[in-house]
């Protein structure tokens, strides 16, 4: 199993697709995580995102590990974009390539859901008047 | 002792790394936790505060040296 991680300002999504490109595997699954306009039907201006990078990486690393011990996978990109987003832009890219699609649906499933979950990286949500830090898990 | 701060720890803290006096070398979590909440009292209104010890969460008995890399992890919202 080959895996790519990254924090970076901005997510390339056809480069994150390139990674993922594998002569063994039959299917690919991508998940793409986007800024959207409404939260708690308030109007969202604009996103910002913080890492505690090196922890942050290694929780990847080890995610991509656990996902690859769960399900037969070729290859896994992880990717979280820091700074400021706007309303549409990318902030995590997940995907996986396995032989088959069931592995591959599942562990990006599963990679997704536990990065929300242990990985830090804090969101700022800035609407019209204010903004604040949003506190999701635990 | 020089703690990392994040997010809305960051701000309650007001530095992104605070220099935490610690008189002995070694100190549990829980202890560490209350000397920080004396400190920082608005740290405890947050849902839950983790503390990371060399970049792996820590536990209420986790030991930490006052050389150690510690930082305030405050409820995490990637993705």
């Amino acid at each position: 199993m080959e895996s790519h991680i990254a924090i970076t300002t901005d997510i390339n999504i056809a480069d994150a697709y390139q990674m993922l490109v594998d002569p063994k595997s039959g299917g690919i699954c991508t998940f793409i995580g986007t800024v959207r306009d409404l939260n708690n039907s308030k109007e969202v201006n604009n996103l910002f995102f913080e890492a505690y990078e090196k922890m942050a990486l290694l929780k990847m690393e080890v995610l991509a590990e656990e996902a690859a011990q769960k399900w037969p996978l070729n290859k896994i990109v992880i990717i979280h974009a820091i700074g400021k987003k706007e309303i549409t832009e990318p902030v995590v890219f997940i995907g996986t390539s396995s032989v088959h699609r069931d592995a591959a649906f599942q562990s990006s499933r599963y990679l997704i859901d536990r990065l929300k979950e242990v990985v830090p990286i804090w969101k700022k949500e800035t609407y019209q008047d204010h903004s604040t830090w949003i506190n999701a898990h635990p | 002792m020089k703690v990392h701060a994040f997010g809305v720890a960051k701000d309650i803290t007001g530095a992104a790394m605070i220099d935490f006096p610690m008189e002995e070398t070694f100190v549990k979590v829980k202890d560490f936790k209350d000397l920080l909440y004396q400190k920082y009292p608005d740290l405890i209104n947050l849902p839950s505060l983790a503390i990371s010890v060399n970049l792996f969460y820590a536990s209420e008995e986790t030991v930490i040296n006052k050389h150690d890399e510690v930082a305030l992890i405050p409820p995490v919202s990637g993705g």
